[in-house]
């Protein structure tokens, strides 16, 4: 089969384009289909446009509430990170937060997308070891409390006890 | 140089192990998702910005207490352009890094395990790599990298979100963790499709062999979780672990019925393309791999035992376009390749077992 752009070289690039569900079949050579594809780089993988999805997800807001979504996005307008400068605005449309400080800025409308995403919104995982500070013990604490109601329930007493004494010490740590 | 001598030179060190469960799983990895604090985001910051992040991680891990063994630093904009898709195509640095020269970086160990993407999407993205399915070992590594950076650099970390990243799909562990599943078996009886829609019920995301957005080839698919926020790293890892299992099983499960119900057939089946790759001179990617899957599923099965059974670990990266144009030290066009591509593939066939 030779290319349907140049009509000389084999083609080695096939597409397939469905348009308003109408199929059509493009057959390209290689130095074709680079010129026509402008950006798309055939050797690397394009990606799934994720912030697309995702802006989708930040829309279902309309469909519940209409009234009420317009007026938080009349508000959400002015809305902006005052370290990256990123609006509400740009971060609906790209799906990217633009620092750190993007997360308390947004975190009205950051809450319901995260829990959209995840299901949850409470981070359940690591902590970082120095600057984590009293979380770290925190969560150990809560860990170990979990630990001490499985010991009681299997009746394994003396486990439970040394369990509880370690809780006292890091809840000590606390204070 | 021999073609064994390239190809140990060529993939990565890390990938000459077999690894647990090698038959059905051929590598392991976890990312894990960084930012530091009050620095803009990547596709915000300044150069000043990027510039700080490369220097500031890059002195983290020298200065940490653990280390990372023999590495080096590579900036991005002093790769060759072709040198940037040969490792994409070896899976250490993501496609957006490959494009992007603004300050980007990548520090990786010599045996290529562990690389640290600097200034991607997130300011910091460490990768753990291992052979078969390894998922506990690879977290371990990435944690502890993880810590060793942290010991220098402020990360930006909320006690209610977790670790905070540029999208809002990585928020909380930050942490992707995948297996790379060879599952003939499952593809023949024509049972992938059911398998891998329940995979997909349970909240865990089924890829192609590079990825988001890519097709399945050579009956290699990519499985990884999709949450990262309100879970831990231990249960997404479990999760993923425990899925991981029942894959397997029931992959094992339809080698098994394959053998049983027509042994002749799968043996036909293995050898012709063994016959195909041993005396093919043009041969595209999309074949090959569907062709290496069948020979690798006949040694696996004791069907062909002349061959390494590592053929198929060695030849996934290697005959990518990018690796060949490298290997030949030119550019090739797409029909050029098709044929560097077949005599690479009839050259390594020949490699015996623990020659």
């Amino acid at each position: 089969m030779t290319c349907e752009e140049c009509n000389k070289r084999p083609a080695t690039v096939h597409f397939t384009k469905i348009i308003n569900n109408e199929k059509t079949e493009v057959h390209l050579c290689e130095k074709c289909a680079k010129e026509k594809g402008g950006d798309l780089d055939f050797n690397v993988d394009p990606g799934f446009p994720i912030n697309h999805f995702l802006s989708g997800l930040m829309d279902v807001d309309k469909s519940l509430d209409s009234k009420q979504f317009n007026k938080d996005l009349g508000q959400s307008d002015k809305l902006q990170c005052g370290k990256c400068n990123l609006t509400y605005n740009q971060f609906s449309q790209i799906s990217r937060l633009g620092c750190s400080n993007c997360f308390t800025v947004f975190s009205k409308h950051l809450n319901p997308l995260l829990k959209r995403i995840h299901g949850k919104t409470s981070h359940m995982g690591k902590v970082p070891k120095r600057t984590g500070g009293n979380l770290r013990v925190k969560k150990r604490i809560g860990e170990m409390k979990e630990e001490l109601q499985e010991c009681i329930k299997r009746e394994e007493f003396e486990r439970a006890a040394e369990i509880r004494d370690e809780i006292r010490k890091l809840e000590n740590e606390l204070d | 140089m021999t073609l064994k001598k390239y190809i140990e030179d060529a993939s990565a060190k890390w990938m000459e192990g077999s690894g647990p469960d090698s038959k059905y799983v051929i590598s392991t990895r976890v990312r894990l998702a960084r930012n530091l604090k009050d620095i803009p985001h990547p596709f915000l910051a300044g150069d000043n910005d990027t510039e700080k992040v490369v220097k500031d991680v890059n002195e983290a891990i020298k200065r940490g207490s653990a280390g990372l063994g023999e590495h080096k630093l590579l900036w991005t904009r002093d790769l060759e352009p072709i040198d940037r898709k040969v490792l994409v195509e070896k899976h250490l640095i993501s496609p957006l890094l490959a494009k992007e020269d603004r300050n980007s970086a990548i520090i990786v160990r010599e045996d290529q395990a562990i690389s640290v993407m600097l200034n991607e999407e997130d300011h910091i993205r460490i990768q753990c790599l291992f052979p078969g399915l390894q998922l506990d070992k690879a977290f371990e590594y990435a944690d502890q990298i993880d810590d060793l950076i942290e010991e220098s650099v402020d990360y930006a970390f909320d006690e209610e979100w977790g670790y905070l990243t540029t999208c809002p799909t990585n928020v909380g562990t930050g942490m992707r963790a995948s297996v790379m599943l060879h599952l003939p078996g499952l593809v023949m009886t024509g049972q992938i499709n059911r398998v891998l829609s329940a995979v997909g019920q349970v909240g865990l995301a089924v890829r192609g062999l590079y990825g988001e957005g890519t097709e399945m080839v050579g009956n290699i698919v990519q499985l990884s979780n999709q949450i990262t926020l309100g879970q831990s790293e231990k249960d997404i890892l479990e999760k993923l672990e425990g899925v991981t299992r029942q894959l397997i099983d029931q992959e094992e499960k339809a080698r098994e019925d394959l053998l049983q119900k027509g042994e002749e057939k799968l043996a036909d089946k293995v050898g012709r393309a063994y016959g195909q790759l041993s005396y093919a001179r043009i041969i595209s990617t999309n074949e090959a791999m569907g062709l290496l899957s069948s020979v690798r599923l006949g040694c696996d099965m004791g069907f062909l035992k002349e061959v390494d059974s590592k053929i198929l670990n060695d030849l996934l990266v290697l005959i990518r376009p990018a690796n060949l144009q490298k290997m030949a030290e030119k550019e090739l066009t797409s029909e050029e390749r098709d044929i560097k591509r077949a005599n690479l593939i009839r050259e390594r066939i020949n490699i015996k077992k623990d020659a």
